[in-house]
């Protein structure tokens, strides 16, 4: 199929980009904007950025958001990935119930799992704070670190292990010495979606945190709320680089590993 | 230490099922207790009388579901439903378009799919965030609307239906276009070569090898767009300003404001049924599919 794209598909495709990149860069560029109330280009300035610095509350959210983030990732990454070695590697009874149980958090929409984890915490006198916000997290990121690691380990060639074990290696030196190395890309893209849907939680976390527990989007969404600054676009801005740079390493890291 | 790992090998092998279980207990016991017993205390108190500073009393009602058929909320539950098929039939028109030429595109497939994959990634918060700064009414659109002399007075987009379908779009799109792309990408290239030599027409090639054979992507994105769509809330939260509820909304105000708890929690099961219902529909045509196609190519 050489054959040239018709020109309107072209120019529509290319619409279709430029609506889905055009909001951010706007948003990005103007955060270097040196004038606070108007949307004219006035001069470069990194003032939002050094504002940034005397923020507290944004400070104190990024420092929230970094806690809950390492936390949360590291809890739902193991339950994760031993729950996808168990479907990948055992056959057990109710194996198709566990699997559909997983995949309801999946679609359970997000203001369902923070109201009903809110009911659970008031009903059994939990304060709310980081405890219930990172609970939260491992909740709905455990099903989603399932998925990514089982997908990993379908794709996966059994031999190695096979052959560790009637070498002679026990099963524990096989898991930890071959099974493990093999999983690490799969492992490892699943702990960054977690990482990534936990930093980025607003919804579920802004019914489980309590007062001073903050995460970074919950400060961006009252900043919001008050008035728009150019703050706001600031740590958008910083909030977007470091997504990209680490999807980036990620992507590149596991292309060396495919090979 | 020794003794520790004999032990653990000796329980290895008395039972592969016990192996199995106790890989699985510690993922599934966190989503039993945070996930399945959250759901089903907030189903008990969708049945309960409401106490008078929120939470709920002793009893058993119906009262929370039967205010439902209430005017109010019934436009709200039928708004929700339109705006999220609305979405999913936009996303669709936007979205097939970019992933067939996606897979169409040569050395350019990987930087285009990057540029799809980057926006899932990014905070929605700070996309919804990036539709205000350029919607509002000193915003983006409007200042250089008004400078280049096209209009006299600002567009007002912001808090208005508009806005929170192009926020829904903006948001969802990537979710339809990646699944399209995955099945476009498998399609096998010589059957349009087939097509061609018997003399389809490009239209017809489309319309009846093309299409019907990317339907389980096409499917499959149509679901990942609707579901949050109809638990949507931040868009219609920060671009609705509060006029346009969603279902979402309602059941926030519920357990803020309005402290209802046990309507809230009956509208969190009616949004549970209408997605688990998207589920069932989506098995159902996705195990039907493949079984119409084969029967339209038998004919």
């Amino acid at each position: 199929m050489g054959r040239a794209l018709p020109r309107w598909l072209v120019i529509l495709v290319a619409g279709v980009y430029l609506f889905l990149h055009l909001p951010i860069l706007v948003l990005m560029i103007f955060s270097f904007n040196a004038s606070k109330f108007s949307v004219n280009w006035t001069g470069f300035s990194l003032e939002w950025y050094r504002q940034l610095l005397h923020r507290d509350d944004i400070l104190h959210g990024v420092r929230m958001s970094l806690l809950v983030g390492l936390a949360s990732t590291l809890l739902a990454t193991l339950a994760g990935t031993l729950i996808a070695l168990a479907l990948a590697r055992h056959r057990f009874r109710g194996r198709r119930a566990v699997e559909a149980f997983l995949y309801v958090p999946i679609v359970t929409p997000e203001i369902v799992v923070g109201i009903s984890l809110l009911i659970l915490f008031v009903l059994i006198r939990l304060p709310l704070g980081v405890t219930t916000i990172t609970i939260a997290h491992v909740a709905f990121c455990i099903s989603f670190v399932v998925v990514v690691v089982l997908a990993r380990l379908e794709g996966m060639d059994r031999s190695l292990e096979e052959a560790a074990l009637i070498l002679g290696a026990d099963e524990i030196t096989t898991f930890f010495k071959v099974t493990v190395p093999q999983l690490w890309p799969g492992i490892l893209s699943g702990a960054l979606l977690a990482f990534t849907m936990s930093f980025d939680d607003f919804v579920i976390t802004s019914f489980v945190a309590g007062p001073g527990s903050s995460t970074l989007p919950l400060v961006v969404y009252s900043m919001v709320r008050r008035n728009i600054e150019p703050t706001i676009n600031a740590i958008s801005t910083i909030i977007l680089a470091g997504t990209t740079v680490l999807i980036y390493v990620a992507d590149r890291y596991s292309r060396e590993h495919a090979q | 230490m020794t003794s520790l790992r004999e032990r653990i090998l000796r329980r290895l092998h008395r039972s592969a099922e016990a192996q199995a279980w106790s890989l699985l207990a510690p993922g599934v016991l966190w989503l039993v207790l945070f996930f399945l017993i959250p759901l089903l205390i907030m189903f008990a108190y969708s049945l309960m009388p409401r106490g008078p500073y929120g939470g709920v009393v002793r009893g058993v009602t119906a009262e929370a579901y039967q205010r439902f058929f209430v005017p109010i909320y019934l436009t709200i539950l039928t708004r929700t439903f339109l705006v999220s098929v609305a979405c999913t039939v936009i996303c669709l028109a936007l979205g097939y378009p970019v992933a067939y030429v996606i897979a169409r595109s040569g050395k350019w497939k990987n930087l285009l799919l990057f540029l799809v994959v980057l926006p899932f990634w990014t905070s929605f918060l700070v996309r919804t965030f990036a539709m205000i700064f350029l919607m509002r009414d000193t915003g983006f659109i409007n200042t250089w609307l008004l400078r280049l002399g096209v209009i006299h007075e600002p567009l007002i987009m912001l808090y208005t239906p508009f806005a929170v379908m192009t926020g829904l779009v903006y948001g969802f799109l990537p979710f339809m276009i990646l699944p399209i792309y995955a099945s476009l990408e498998k399609l096998d290239l010589s059957l349009l070569e087939a097509a061609e030599v018997l003399g389809a027409k490009p239209a017809a090639r489309f319309w009846q090898v093309t299409f019907p054979l990317s339907l389980p992507g096409v499917v499959a994105g149509c679901l990942l767009v609707f579901i949050p769509a109809l638990g949507s809330f931040l868009t219609s939260d920060l671009l609705g300003g509060a006029k346009e509820l969603m279902i979402g909304n309602l059941i926030q105000n519920q357990f803020g404001g309005a402290r209802n708890w046990p309507f809230g929690s009956a509208a969190s099961f009616i949004l549970m049924a209408l997605v688990l219902a998207a589920v069932l529909i989506y098995l159902k045509v996705r195990d039907e599919a493949p079984a119409a196609v084969a029967a339209k190519k038998e004919r």
